[in-house]
């Protein structure tokens, strides 16, 4: 390429989706500043246990990219970091960031002796709040870069103090303070991910109040060797084994009165929890009830094989309402089959709940153009383009396809204009 | 490396629990040049430290003895710009934190690894990046949606772009539709066909030369210097750096779908036609011209089917819709009926299923279809119907929403043909002339496929995976086709709509962009991605015994008539499966070598008494088991101290004499440790564990002749999350050993 100065881009998010568009746009000869406003990389995907439908564990494809993110120096990772305000230029965008105190340096060895002074913990991140942690942590076993974080204001000053105290390195800095930074790129691809559609509004399921109605990005955890329960399937509410788990598909999804869309990956998702469930609690009964079955391309033969499962069933039926009762949990229940309404019980259900941009509530001036629901559009006038679930509800693979087109798209217009 | 230092850290505890002193004398009586121990290497003053002893004594290899080379990898690789080579060891994790303190064995182990790390820096060579000339034109087969936005997006990126198509105009199956699903909010209507503006957009595109009833007659040559020769128009030859393959799909042949009425009644058409009936602006019935009064659409017309395509299309769902719906403005009397198993529109494509069902009022019916019976109107009889058993739909033209079948030819599958052929033919036994025959008809269906026309010694097109998509790594790394340089896109690819197509284009002109641009930097793509080192091929002592040539996974690897093997080092991904198939020893890279790691076992210290010091050698994958053992070490795991870790690129990697040297040496036994393997395959290389596994089998005979048990030589597949069960294997197949007892071999 024939620029005056290398093609610049800011990738908003390290996901799967800016991750991706992070790396193969510095692969091609970008130089990319990455923003992610947690403390490491990885988003969602390392909160899953795995992909479907190879079934493999996301931190091995992550572990790849983190690899590849070392070796590159056109890549620029600001983790624990937010855009606090952007503007059109002439060539580009001017982008202000704003980073959490960095309480922890980067001379933390991540040896855990600060862990050993702490004794307050708090509610897990990692694994949604499902269980708690020291306030010091690493936060996950795959987590780039590998340094401890720390809850700051979760603790007192002493016990701050007795922790900082414990580092034999000096890498806790307990007057750090917010920092913040003002570049120019030529191009923005926003990667901003999605949260699930939230339980609380699932009033008819008892969402938030039934203790064992769990979220499907729940189940991924529970089945994490690294999860709350260290990859044991258990009931929330008594910590046994399920026997009978019902999956609710487009639990706020398809509906008129939550999510108009599809959320596209929550029928292939609870395919595969079901044969989470099945392969560690054969015995476990486990049923689906969906509008469709969405398993499109060779994603098939994954319906097929988790159809052929003895002890899992898939039945066409929409969930109107579950009641909690002594013995569990009562799905109503439309057969759509056989045109009648019936009552079908459950220990655990698992809602297959919906993906919503997280840029529906940010009016950053980056999401130029956003559509009612909250997706971000490309918008090649600007200069951005858009990766992964902050476009459209869509799985790994295509979030990947698509992130590499984005960082490409991105470096064309910011290429025009170097 | 000649003048190597060996650099301890005391930091993490690993002063704590263990005497430095004496692991430094092992140093020193190994043949270090210097030795340095510090408390806290990877902070800017044990930096300084270590730049200093490199100076002071004009080091050329240094070895950390620290953390595992995944922590700190910025501070120490900053070391090595302009500076020594350097191999890390962990010894943080996979000793000091993951065994006794103080203990006998835990210095041992350590000592061990010293002396390993050592061993493995002097058989270390400086890396002479490859310099080569690079051709800077991206190459896009195949004129669709797909491969118009690849050469659009490629050109946008600065390159010259040279688009060959088969027929004799651009756009593809999308270029006469008379709309396309909606791109843009609000998703609720059919679009404008965008396909016209783009055509003409790629043919004013200056940098984009468009060669239309073209084809390829042969691609030689590597990613950066692919030499194309072409037929049709030009009759032109030219060097291109990279290759988008955007050849797009065909519907699924209806004559098969004689069960759906195809062939049994005129008015039995696919949506192909019936698309054409909507362009030419009248709806009729092909028996008699009648206007129909209803319109049945079958979905999932040879797709999801056992008997056919078993594989869902992923785009007839929309496209029924955005018939039904073109249907309604054109004739808004005729009626529509929609039978299906599941309508598919994930994501906003929900809002299109939604608004065409509020516009068109058609009916919907789930179903199976049994069969479609013709007695002057149609029969439609459906099983499984959400409106009872044995269902029959009248209508009086019936459209099919037939799957479609990738434009692709898979090149082993071409290439196993020319051998069956040849072998047919040449080979001295009538067993296997009369075998390969076989074959040869078997394979007979791949005759005359040809696409790329790669000449390559694995065949001369894409490998194909399931269903013969030419895919690779399709949830991680979408874009990793097994020839370097040449990306599928679009309907090829994976079954995608028009606008995922397009993505898969601009991805695919990406990663072509990307692969010209590393090759001028000298850098390895993915996934050693800026790797500069490769191997070399001493080819005076090669055998031609062909097997790096059939087991490189990416064809990097051609031969000449003789067999010789011919390397083209823009190919090569550099996972080492080419230096672990050769029997000779002679593909070694710069940086990793048979003669490292075999000088790496020798290294070891044998203890002859075995019952109290056992040794076990564990050849562990970098990626995915190391990780593992890294995380277990992290979480407090502690494992048996008589193990012997030794990370390597890939389990293919893995030459026999490894085994043959670490057996002979009275190594109790050796554990390999890598990638899943299977349809799943999670190998970063696609095959390495899995041939790694195969050569083992052979060693297991050998082993039975020396009066081994075979069992001393175990492989274990292993994801990157599964760091519970690491110590666990080390654990129990040392207690396997220790029934066997010790290695007869010990100490001669």
């Amino acid at each position: 390429m024939s620029e005056a100065r290398p093609t610049s881009l800011l990738v908003v998010g390290a996901g799967i989706a800016g991750v991706t568009a992070a790396l193969e746009a510095a692969e091609a000869g970008a130089e990319v500043v990455l923003v992610e406003r947690e403390p490491s990389i990885g988003g969602r995907v390392l909160r899953s246990y795995h992909y479907f439908p190879k079934m493999c564990p996301p931190s091995c494809g992550m572990e790849i990219n983190t690899r590849r993110l070392e070796a590159n120096p056109r890549v620029r990772v600001l983790t624990s970091t937010e855009i606090t305000g952007a503007e059109r230029t002439d060539d580009g965008w001017k982008v202000k960031v704003s980073t959490s105190p960095a309480w922890v340096t980067k001379a933390c060895t991540a040896c855990g002796d600060c862990s050993g002074a702490c004794e307050t913990e708090v509610p897990d991140p990692h694994n949604l709040g499902l269980s708690s942690v020291k306030a010091i942590r690493l936060p996950h076993p795959a987590a780039w870069p590998r340094q401890f974080v720390f809850d700051r204001e979760a603790v007192s000053d002493d016990e701050a103090k007795k922790i900082s105290d414990a580092c034999t390195y000096g890498a806790i800095d307990l007057s750090a303070e917010t920092t913040t930074e003002t570049f120019e790129v030529g191009a923005v691809v926003v990667a901003t991910g999605w949260k699930p559609y939230p339980l609380e509004k699932l009033d008819e399921f008892g969402g938030g109040k039934f203790k064992d109605v769990i979220v499907n990005i729940h189940m991924e955890r529970l089945a994490s060797p690294g999860g709350p329960t260290g990859g044991k399937i258990l009931l929330p509410s008594t910590g046994e084994p399920p026997r009978k788990v019902a999956f609710v598909q487009c639990a706020g999804s398809r509906d008129v009165n939550h999510l108009n869309y599809c959320s596209g990956v929550c029928c292939l998702a609870s395919l595969k929890q079901a044969r989470y469930v099945n392969e560690q609690l054969p015995e476990a009964e486990v049923t689906m009830y969906y509008i469709d079955r969405r398993a499109p391309g060779r994603n098939e033969d994954m319906l097929l094989e988790v159809a052929a499962i003895e002890g899992v069933k898939l039945m066409k039926g929409k969930v109107g309402r579950i009641e909690e009762g002594d013995g569990g949990l009562t799905l109503h229940v439309e057969d759509v089959e056989n045109n009648r309404l019936i009552e079908a019980e459950a220990d655990l259900v698992v809602l297959a709940t919906g993906m919503v941009p997280n840029a529906i509530d940010n009016d950053l001036a980056l999401f130029t153009r956003k559509d009612d629901d909250g997706f971000v559009l490309d918008d090649l006038e600007s200069g951005v383009t858009v990766a992964g679930v902050a476009r459209r509800p869509e799985d790994v693979a295509s979030s990947v396809r698509d992130a590499t087109g984005a960082a490409a798209r991105a470096m064309v217009f910011a290429g025009r204009r170097a | 490396m000649e003048k190597i230092g060996v650099i301890l850290c005391s930091g993490c505890g690993i002063g704590d629990a263990l005497d430095l002193d004496a692991v430094k004398s092992v140093a020193d009586e190994s043949g270090a040049a210097a030795t340095l121990t510090h408390e806290c290497l990877c902070a800017p003053e044990g930096l300084d430290a270590i730049r200093q002893v490199v100076a002071d004594n004009a080091l050329d290899g240094i070895l950390i003895g620290a953390c595992s080379e995944r922590a700190k990898t910025e501070e120490f690789n900053g070391l090595t710009v302009d500076g020594p080579a350097m191999y890390r060891l962990a010894v943080r994790e996979h000793c000091t934190w993951s065994h006794t303190a103080d203990d006998e064995d835990t210095r041992m182990l350590a000592e061990d690894l010293v002396r390993m790390g050592l061993a493995r820096l002097e058989a270390t060579k400086p890396i002479e990046p490859l310099v080569e000339e690079v051709a800077d034109t991206v190459m896009v087969v195949g004129g669709g949606r797909a491969g118009l936005e690849a050469a659009r997006v490629a050109a946008g990126l600065g390159h010259p772009v040279v688009l060959v198509e088969e027929t004799d105009g651009l756009g593809g199956r999308s270029t006469d539709l008379v709309s396309m699903a909606p791109e843009e909010p609000p998703y609720d209507q059919p679009r404008t066909n965008l396909i016209p503006e783009l055509i003409e957009e790629v043919i004013a595109n200056d940098d984009i030369k468009v060669l239309t009833s073209t084809t390829i007659s042969k691609i030689s040559g590597q990613p950066g210097q692919f030499k194309v020769g072409l037929n049709g128009s030009s009759g032109l030859e030219m060097m291109v750096g990279a290759i988008v393959q955007a050849t797009g799909a065909t519907p699924y042949d209806a004559s098969k779908l004689g069960h759906l009425g195809y062939g049994v009644s005129p008015d039995v058409v696919t949506s192909q036609e019936f698309e054409k009936a909507l362009a030419g602006g009248a709806v009729t019935c092909p028996s008699d011209g009648r206007a129909p009064q209803r319109i049945a659409f079958i979905q999932c017309a040879g797709s999801r089917d056992e008997e056919h395509l078993r594989y869902c299309s992923a785009e007839c769902c929309t496209t029924t819709l955005r018939q039904v719906a073109e249907l309604k403005k054109l004739q808004p009397e005729i009626e529509s009926a929609v039978i299906y198993k599941d309508i598919r529109t994930p994501g906003q494509m929900e809002y299109f299923f939604l608004g065409v069902q509020k516009d068109a009022e058609m009916m919907m019916t789930r179903g199976d279809v049994q069969s479609v019976e013709a007695n002057g109107r149609l029969s439609i009889h459906l099983e499984n119907s959400l409106l009872g058993e044995n269902v029959t739909v009248e209508a009086d033209l019936v459209v099919l929403a037939v799957g479609m079948v990738p434009n692709s030819a898979d090149g082993v599958s071409i290439r196993a043909l020319h051998d069956a052929r040849d072998r047919a033919e040449n080979s001295e036994s009538k067993a296997q002339r009369e075998e390969s025959a076989k074959l040869a008809e078997e394979l007979a269906p791949h005759e005359g496929t040809e696409i790329l026309n790669l000449e390559y010694r694995q065949g001369p097109d894409l490998p194909v995976l399931a269903y013969d998509f030419p895919d690779s790594h399709f949830i991680c790394f979408p874009y990793e086709t097994r020839r370097t340089g040449i990306y599928a896109a679009g309907a090829v690819h994976a079954p995608m709509d028009s606008v995922q197509a397009a993505e898969d284009g601009f991805g695919a002109a990406m990663k072509a962009v990307q692969c010209i641009e590393m090759a001028k930097r000298g850098e390895a793509v993915h996934p050693r991605a800026g790797d500069r080192g490769y191997p070399d091929f001493f080819l005076q002592r090669c055998t031609d015994c062909k097997r790096c040539t059939e087991e490189c996974p990416f064809g990097a690897i051609n031969e000449d008539e003789k067999g010789t093997p011919e390397f083209n080092p823009l190919r090569c991904r550099r996972c080492g499966i080419c230096m672990g198939a050769c029997p000779e020893r002679i593909v070694n890279f710069q940086d990793y070598s048979v003669q490292m790691v075999a000088n790496m076992i020798k290294a070891i210290e044998v203890p002859e008494d075995y019952d109290e010091k056992p040794r076990i050698l564990a050849l562990m994958c970098e990626n995915d088991a190391v990780p593992a053992l890294d995380t277990a070490a992290a979480n407090g795991a502690k494992w048996n101290p008589w193990t012997r870790v030794i990370p390597i690129r890939c389990l293919g990697s893995t030459n026999i004499v490894w085994i043959a040297e670490a057996v002979s040496r009275g190594i109790d036994g050796v554990i390999l440790i890598g990638c899943k393997y299977g349809d799943d395959y999670q190998c970063h290389y696609m095959t390495g564990s899995e041939l790694a596994t195969t050569r083992l089998e052979n060693v297991s005979e050998t082993l039975e002749r020396l009066a081994l048990e075979p069992e001393r030589i175990k492989t274990i597949e292993l994801s990157h999350d599964e760091f519970d069960r690491v110590p666990q294997i080390l654990d129990e197949f040392a207690e396997e050993l220790e029934e066997m007892g010790p290695n007869p071999l010990k100490g001669f």
